[in-house]
């Protein structure tokens, strides 16, 4: 079971986000970047494969400045090889559409039986790397997968829909799985087996493809949604009150 | 359906998912802005009953085949792209979920089209059409225009109120003829599995009805658990409730327990100290109820009603049960 | 590598500390199972576990979970009539094992990682590290915006700088210094958690990346000498920072204000009429001893007004609050085993005590003791304070 992780960096939403006031834009000068959560689950599910079937794990990430630490944790983790693909411009962010591209471009020399990722990733605006990726490489896709089981040339996934309901559908490998979460939380790696791998491991650089990207969607602004320092109170009598939130509730669509 | 609005409609189980009829909600009000019509695309089998409450379109398009029964990534996909392909929409909407995301992405890949995920609202005033996303945990909405001739959103709910869309009325059907292979399909449902019986997994849930110390006793978890029912939640708990054994440590917000961010998350009795706060102040939309004008929970909650617990919540469940 | 045997393991235990070796001596007297506060719910407490490494099952300890109740309050160590380094040979070692077999508790987990990513286990961001000095009535320096040497350094510490109740701890003292007219900066932003807990924890490697961090920053600074409201911090910065080449005065915040004792007793405007029990923290007291005890009483008795009553259990003897060795980061998990809190313990003694004000001087045990109050149904009956709030309220309005 050769599988491929694809992580990627998003804000961290720790930070406060800032709209840079002439580009009308995130102010990225401001953002601290994270591996995304989601990836992070199919990193794990990628290791529970391997622990549970063999086969190796290739981690891939695109270089939006500062990702070797988070490389070299997944080589501390259990990965077999881990890639960097740099270029220029990435710090400047990379859409999903681009990414699809470079992920796609990257993996023709690479073969495997399972492509992993996260399903979805915070900074999402023009689609999910995954599911653009799959369509791409003419494979199957299957997005919010919790648990990933081998069969004979096949993979049994659980897909999570609305409500706890999961089903369980089967695919032909090779294929493309967007995870919601692994089986297990990700693992904890201590941090003096990551200072080993920073030592003795070594990550590969991959130079960025030259892609086409076709039009993606643009975005014209951003902007932070206003909230109030404190809550609105609402006041009046008790049944003033249910009143008040039952309509505001029906009205958010929270409530039928 | 070229030059339309789409609805790509969503249905589980034999029934339309609530966000099928906010989308039909916002795809009347475009179509209208955009002085066009609204379409649905549904794919199922059988297609008939379930059409009957899609009456805020125009027309359904109605693909109906026994392969298409359960969702399919890979068959709906195909399908699609295939109806699109032959008369493309001007706006092709998809829910922003396990199954409108598989399929938006890759019809917006396999015919070359713009996608704008996470859209919350959509206006035409000026010139263009324009699509409001809310990304990054909320914390920024992302505006733009919808590119002509064609492009493929996905949509979140709390835009538009599913009521607004939701019609009893069968509208025309027109049958489209299944316009894909569906036998080289490489992907196959199997069957589903239901939640386990056991408890519930809090984190998993859109909405939590939580009690802290302010429910005051055992006995009054049930009326907790009552307008939980009412909305379509479950009920969690903060750690002093728990710790007495009002509630199993599965439902257990906080520092200690989970990390939830539900669609709503009432709050009843509850301070919002840290530790509770860690579990829940992510959650989309906090309502607090705490006689204490000055409990910490206000700092962040978003609405909040210094009233009675204890008096609050059988009223609000008699007006949530109140369609 | 993974240890796979109990002889690989008691050999890391015999490298762990100069006098590692003892362990050989353990008469299996269990005076330190005795008492260990979390004793009871552990499968193996400190004499069961040298036994079943002697009895090379080392195994059955990998097995066991209940390691993680242990808070590193070094009661253990400080009656062992032999004196094995057994909170910080035996037991921390015992925990690293545990992580690098992958066993910990989710909340542990969260923790150590947010300490990783953010340099402070509550997961804020570095960058409002300062923020609580916005609300703070008089200036706190940071020193990378002041530009001028000061005679003191005052490191303030996770729980200091994030934590709402704490961060009312270190106005006070802001307002303190600032009265005695000390020169005095914060590191701010620069500042990461000193590491002590996680290294208790465990994680070694954790400690050693965050103490680097702080060494660069502080060196950058020109100083005569450190002082901290958190007994971790001065712990760790007193008997761990030395070997990665740091060695330089320092002071918890106690010490400090004693020195002082006199201008102090110059400012106190109102009295305080009040029943104060003072609450000994391990790091500060039992913990590579330490032996702070008397510091924080002699500036509780020069407050006027306040008459000091002791717990049963005070000095070397008292009573952890359960912050340490990870404890902070794992209520859920200890609640689930044990089902009592050494807090709620503390706070009936102190009651019993006839005491009004339960007087503190650890960043964990405002917040921790604060919570016990409120679970054990004492609101209203017993306050808690850091000794250095309780002399701000003597001082000021």
């Amino acid at each position: 079971m050769d599988s491929v992780v694809l992580i990627k960096f998003v804000p961290d939403l720790v930070e406060d986000l800032e709209i840079d006031p002439q580009s009308g834009l995130l102010d990225r000068s401001f953002l601290r970047l994270m591996p995304n959560e989601l990836d992070d689950h199919a990193l794990e599910e990628a290791l529970l494969l391997k622990e549970r079937y063999g086969g190796t794990v290739t981690v891939i990430t695109v270089d939006t400045g500062d990702v070797d630490e988070a490389l070299y944790t997944a080589v501390a983790k259990g990965a077999d090889r881990v890639v960097k693909v740099t270029g220029e411009g990435f710090d400047q962010g990379v859409t999903d559409r681009e990414l699809a591209s470079i992920f796609h471009e990257v993996l023709r020399g690479m073969p495997c039986e399972l492509i992993l990722t996260g399903t979805q990733a915070v900074d999402d605006l023009d689609g999910f790397v995954g599911a653009m990726l799959a369509e791409r490489m003419g494979l199957p896709y299957v997005g919010y997968v919790t648990k990933v089981e081998s069969q004979d040339g096949t993979v049994i996934v659980r897909k999570e829909y609305p409500g706890g309901l999961t089903a369980e559908i089967e695919v032909a490998t090779p294929a493309v799985l967007g995870i919601q979460a692994a089986e297990k939380p990700p693992r904890y790696v201590v941090t003096s087996k990551v200072m080993e791998a920073m030592k003795s491991g070594s990550i590969d650089e991959v130079e960025a493809p030259d892609v086409s990207v076709e039009d993606g969607v643009t975005v014209s602004r951003m902007s932070v949604p206003e909230t109030g320092a404190r809550a609105e109170m609402i006041k009046g009598s008790v049944q003033d009150v249910a009143a008040a939130l039952a309509r505001l509730l029906r009205d958010r669509g929270v409530i039928a | 359906m070229t030059g339309q609005v789409c609805v790509v409609v969503e249905t589980l189980r034999g029934e339309v998912t609530e966000l099928t009829y906010t989308m039909l909600a916002a795809g009347r009000r475009l179509a209208d802005a955009l002085h066009t019509k609204l379409a649905a695309l549904l794919i199922g089998h059988p297609c008939a009953k379930l059409a009957e409450t899609l009456g805020a379109a125009d027309r359904v398009f109605c693909v109906d085949h026994a392969d298409l029964a359960e969702f399919n990534p890979e068959a709906y996909l195909r399908v699609v792209a295939a109806v699109f392909e032959k008369q493309m929409p001007r706006v092709a909407m998809f829910g922003h979920t396990a199954m409108g995301t598989d399929i938006a992405c890759g019809v917006a890949q396999r015919l070359k089209l713009p996608l704008a995920v996470s859209c919350r609202t959509f206006s035409a005033d000026g010139a263009e059409p324009q699509y409001s996303a809310l990304i990054c945990g909320g914390k920024i909405i992302a505006e733009g225009p919808l590119p002509a001739p064609h492009c493929l959103v996905t949509v979140m709910s709390g835009g538009y109120k599913a009521d607004e869309g939701r019609v009893r009325k069968t509208p025309p059907l027109e049958t489209l003829p299944v316009p894909a292979r569906l036998d080289a399909v490489r992907t196959r449902f199997k069957q589903y599995i239901e939640p386990p019986a056991g408890d519930v997994d809090i984190a998993k849930q859109p909405i939590l009805v939580s009690v802290g110390r302010g429910i005051q006793n055992k006995d009054n978890i049930a009326m907790a658990e009552a307008l939980a029912k009412a909305m379509g939640g479950v009920v969690s708990g903060s750690r002093p409730v728990i710790d007495q054994g009002w509630l199993p440590t599965t439902r257990l917000v906080g520092k200690s327990g989970k990390q939830v961010k539900p669609k709503l998350y009432l709050a009843l009795g509850i301070s919002g100290a840290p530790e509770h706060a860690e579990g829940m102040r992510d959650a989309e939309f906090i309502v607090a109820i705490n006689r204490d004008e000055k409990a910490p929970i206000y700092g962040f909650a978003h609405v909040g009603a210094a009233v009675d617990v204890l008096e609050l919540v059988p009223a609000l469940t008699e007006k949530v049960k109140a369609r | 590598m993974s240890t796979a045997s109990s002889y690989e393991f008691l050999d890391k235990v015999i490298k762990a500390t100069p006098d590692g070796a003892y362990i050989r001596k353990c008469l299996q007297c269990g005076t330190c199972s005795g008492i260990c506060p979390y004793g009871f719910a552990m499968d193996h407490p400190p004499r069961s576990l040298i036994a079943a490494l002697r009895a090379d099952d080392w195994h059955g300890v990998l097995e066991s979970d209940t390691i993680w109740l242990c808070v590193s309050c070094f009661a253990c160590a400080s009656v062992c009539p032999v004196r094995i380094p057994l909170t910080r040979g035996l037991l921390a070692t015992l925990k690293t094992e545990m992580l690098v077999g992958g066993s910990i508790p989710q909340e542990l987990q969260t923790a150590l990682g947010n300490s990783r990513r953010y340099g402070n286990a509550l997961g804020e961001s570095p960058r409002k590290r300062a923020d609580w000095t916005k609300d703070c009535p008089v200036p706190v320096p940071v020193l990378a915006n002041h530009k001028e040497p000061v005679d003191v350094l005052w490191f303030v510490g996770d729980y200091g700088s994030y934590h709402p109740r704490v961060q009312l701890v270190s106005r006070a003292m802001a307002r303190v210094l600032h009265a005695l007219g000390v020169s005095f900066g914060i590191l701010g932003p620069e500042e990461n958690s000193d590491g002590d807990t996680q290294a208790f924890a465990g994680e070694w490697g954790l400690f050693e990346l965050l103490a680097r961090k702080n060494i660069k920053a502080m060196t950058k600074y020109a100083f005569d000498e450190i002082i901290t409201t958190d007994p971790h911090a001065y712990n760790a910065m007193k008997h761990e920072y030395p070997r990665l080449g740091f060695d330089r005065p320092v002071r918890h915040h106690t010490q400090f204000l004693l020195d002082r004792i006199e201008s102090l007793k110059g400012l106190f405007r109102n009295p305080l009429p009040m029943r104060v029990t003072y609450h000994d923290p391990c790091y500060l007291g039992r913990a590579n001893e330490n032996n702070i005890y008397e510091e924080p009483r002699q500036l509780l008795q020069a407050i006027p007004g306040v008459e000091l009553v002791e717990m049963s259990h005070n000095r070397a003897l008292s009573i952890c609050c359960g912050g340490g060795g990870g404890g902070m980061w794992l209520d859920g998990f200890s609640w689930e085993k044990a089902h009592a809190r050494t807090t709620e313990w503390r706070v009936k003694e102190a009651i019993a005590a006839g005491a009004q004000v339960l007087a503190v001087a650890c960043s964990y045990e405002t917040p921790r003791f604060e919570d016990a109050v409120k679970s054990t149904g004492n609101e209203g009956k017993l306050v808690v304070k850091d000794v250095v709030e309780l002399l701000a309220e003597a001082m000021f309005e």
